[in-house]
């Protein structure tokens, strides 16, 4: 049974001014138990917000519509009071730069209980005897709990936040950049150990980043949004292999690889304002394959494949779909 | 002393068109940038018990013997992990901080040696673009005037118009273009790859022939990284300027740069041809590194050699090679000797590592 089911996940921004800018548009995705699924998209696409719907923490300026099931119930339906029972417990996350915001002035230790007190999962010397063991799960020794995040370094201290977030011992772990702060050396650390944690204990696990690569090292498949949608959605090596929506491409060609000798090309233009409503399609600007159709309809997610999705109208045109994918420029 | 420096400067950019074959003088022309033997140190506070109990100052060296020498026309990267002396070696060479010893020659003349004032003139010479162009650009100023600011401060000769027309000139250069579309912008007008490409024309102003970029893409976008990076490029490939790049992504540097140097605890452990550098590499270090590049390729996916822990304090550099605590391959004499930089491969003479079992 598919853990969470993410469904047409809507989010609109009050902005001062008094208009709206819909942030999320629509998104829609499902997360087997264990699996590892990419968010992936320039800052500003709306993957952060779309995460933090899921969690049900949108700041107040913000209206939610959507689904999002976890073991088939709603958890959106009722608001706050049917989102609380879940998360942390369920759904768990480490916000971009959670490392660098730790309490101070509370021991490391105190602050993995503290989440599992407020929520019944352990208390007294079982909490404390549980915080020790996921620290050793996260590869700190268990004695390192009472000590302070400034004694920590950089890359404890993410493992610190990842067994904060592990703390009420959750199905689904979402994790916001988990790595951009983070030297090379210590991310290939941070990213053995959650794509560990996910075989292990079962751990269904989403990470959202810009940074593609990681997301082709950990993850079996990945969702690219652009200004508020989901793009393209399927196994990540047809995403690299055959993309069929021209932005996943070319953002593929936008990231130097450490061994590739091809031209790293940057995609012209920015992304368009989403507090205005958009004609056609959103990439249509900025495509290098656009065609009439592009700039008067908004092309909608079709499959194109097992488990493999794409907004692209040139996957409507037969002759496209059998000479694009494979000479993408990125082979 | 004083006066014959901004002549120099100014005569620069024709020898610098030459710079390949000798020009004058009989000698081997002396390259844009040589650095030699650098070491940079920090103290460390002892706060107010240390100073009482009168404990020793300690020092932090932050660059501790560094070498390396850059052409015109050429683009070296200095990539490693935070911590490794890659940005404290661009702030000696920019006199943001003084070095301890060595010296950093640029057109041959030594500028460690110089007075602040004597540095002056130079400083129009060697021009640094900033990671975050959110900051390295003053809110109030219109991108014109941010552009124009540099000429001001170093008194370039001419009026208004003269100026406009430079200022018009970076621009394009820098690919803010038209240039009128933006020259009366705000920096919160534009995206963060036009900033970007603000604070470049801003340093190009001054017709610089040294351009050090400190993680120049890191806090833009994957989509506009390339255009900055290859601006970058493009600069250098007209052969008047050189770029040193700090870096921490070696895809990024592999791409782009001529050279690497990766640096581990102050000091540079391997350097040479970019390309001969990522494809074969020969220091242990260097190897981790690159094997925990993450690769485009979900296919690609060879197991990385994990090192364990973090780089070590610099306060506390462990004797014989600064790495065996942490190398795999570590020897018992490793804990003992220093190795040097030495030329590793039979087949290229540029490249070099610093490793006793190499």
């Amino acid at each position: 049974m598919t853990l969470l089911e993410v469904r047409d996940i809507n989010v609109w921004f009050d902005l001062p001014e008094g208009n709206q800018l819909h942030a999320v548009q629509g998104v829609s995705f499902d997360l087997d138990p264990g699996e590892r699924m990419g968010l992936v998209g320039e800052s500003g696409c709306g993957k952060t917000t779309t995460i933090l719907a899921v969690m049900g923490l949108l700041p107040a300026n913000a209206q939610l519509a959507g689904e999002v099931r976890l073991d088939g119930e709603n958890i959106l339906e009722g608001g706050e009071d049917t989102v609380r029972p879940h998360r942390w417990k369920d759904i768990s996350m480490i916000f971009q730069g959670a490392m660098n915001a730790l309490n101070p002035v509370k021991t490391v230790g105190t602050q993995i209980v503290e989440p599992m007190e407020l929520h019944g999962v352990a208390e007294g010397n079982a909490a404390k005897l549980a915080a020790g063991e996921l620290l050793e799960l996260v590869g700190i020794p268990a004695r390192a709990a009472a000590r302070y995040p400034h004694e920590f370094s950089g890359g404890m201290r993410q493992r610190a936040a990842i067994a904060m977030a592990l703390a009420c011992q959750p199905k689904i772990l979402l994790a916001d950049e988990p790595t951009t702060a983070l030297d090379v050396m210590v991310q290939a650390q941070i990213l053995e150990l959650l794509v560990g944690l996910a075989q292990d204990l079962g751990l269904a696990l989403i990470l959202v980043t810009h940074d593609l690569p990681v997301v082709a090292q950990v993850c079996e498949r990945a969702s690219v949004m652009y200004a508020g949608k989901i793009i393209e959605i399927g196994p990540m090596d047809e995403l690299f292999h055959n993309p069929r929506h021209p932005y996943t491409r070319l953002l593929f060609a936008a990231t130097p690889d450490l061994y590739g000798d091809e031209e790293v090309l940057s995609i012209p233009g920015t992304p368009p304002r989403l507090d205005r409503d958009i004609v056609g399609c959103p990439f249509q600007p900025r495509c290098d394959s656009a065609f009439d159709r592009c700039s008067v309809e908004l092309p909608e997610l079709k499959s194109v494949g097992v488990g493999h999705e794409a907004a692209c109208h040139l996957n409507d045109l037969v002759e496209a779909t059998a000479g694009r994918g494979g000479e993408g420029g990125l082979g | 002393m004083s006066q014959d420096l901004p002549a120099q400067a100014a005569t620069a950019p024709p020898e610098g068109e030459g710079a390949g074959d000798a020009p004058d003088e009989p000698a081997k022309p002396s390259p844009l940038l040589e650095v030699r033997d650098l070491h940079t140190t920090y103290p460390i506070r002892r706060g107010m018990i240390g100073a009482i109990r009168r404990r020793p100052h300690q020092w932090v060296s932050a660059v501790d013997g560094v070498s390396f020498s850059l052409d015109r026309g050429e683009m070296v990267a200095l990539v490693g992990e935070s911590g490794c002396g890659k940005t404290s070696t661009a702030q000696t060479m920019l006199r943001m901080v003084d070095s301890k010893s060595g010296s950093i020659l640029v057109n041959g003349q030594d500028i460690t040696k110089l007075e602040h004032k004597e540095m002056r003139p130079l400083r129009k010479s060697i021009q640094m673009i900033y990671q975050d162009p959110y900051e390295s650009l003053d809110p109030r100023f219109r991108v014109g005037q941010a552009i124009e600011e540099p000429m001001l401060i170093h008194h370039v000769e001419g009026n208004d118009e003269k100026r406009h027309e430079i200022v018009v000139g970076a621009m394009v250069r820098a690919g803010l273009t038209p240039p009128e579309l933006y020259i009366d912008r705000y920096p919160h007008e534009l995206s963060g790859g036009q900033r970007q490409r603000a604070a470049i024309a801003a340093s190009l102003v001054l017709d610089p022939e040294l351009l050090v970029a400190d993680e120049p893409v890191s806090m833009l976008d994957v989509s506009v990284r390339a255009g900055i990076l290859t601006l970058l490029d493009g600069l250098r490939r007209t052969g008047k300027m050189g770029i040193v790049m700090i870096t921490h992504d070696l895809s990024t540097a592999a791409h782009f740069a001529d050279r690497i140097a990766v640096m581990y605890l102050g000091r540079i452990v391997e350097q040479g041809p970019a390309k001969q550098v990522v494809r074969n590499p020969q220091h242990p270090y260097t190897k981790a590194l690159l094997s925990v590049v993450p690769k485009r390729d979900p296919r690609d996916r060879s197991v990385p050699q994990i090192l364990q822990g973090e780089t070590p304090n610099p306060v506390n550099i462990p004797p014989g090679c600064r790495f065996h605590p942490r190398c795999p391959v570590a020897e018992a004499r490793c804990q003992t000797i220093d190795p040097q930089l030495h030329v590793v491969t039979s087949d290229e003479p540029e490249h070099e590592a610093a490793c006793i079992l190499v």
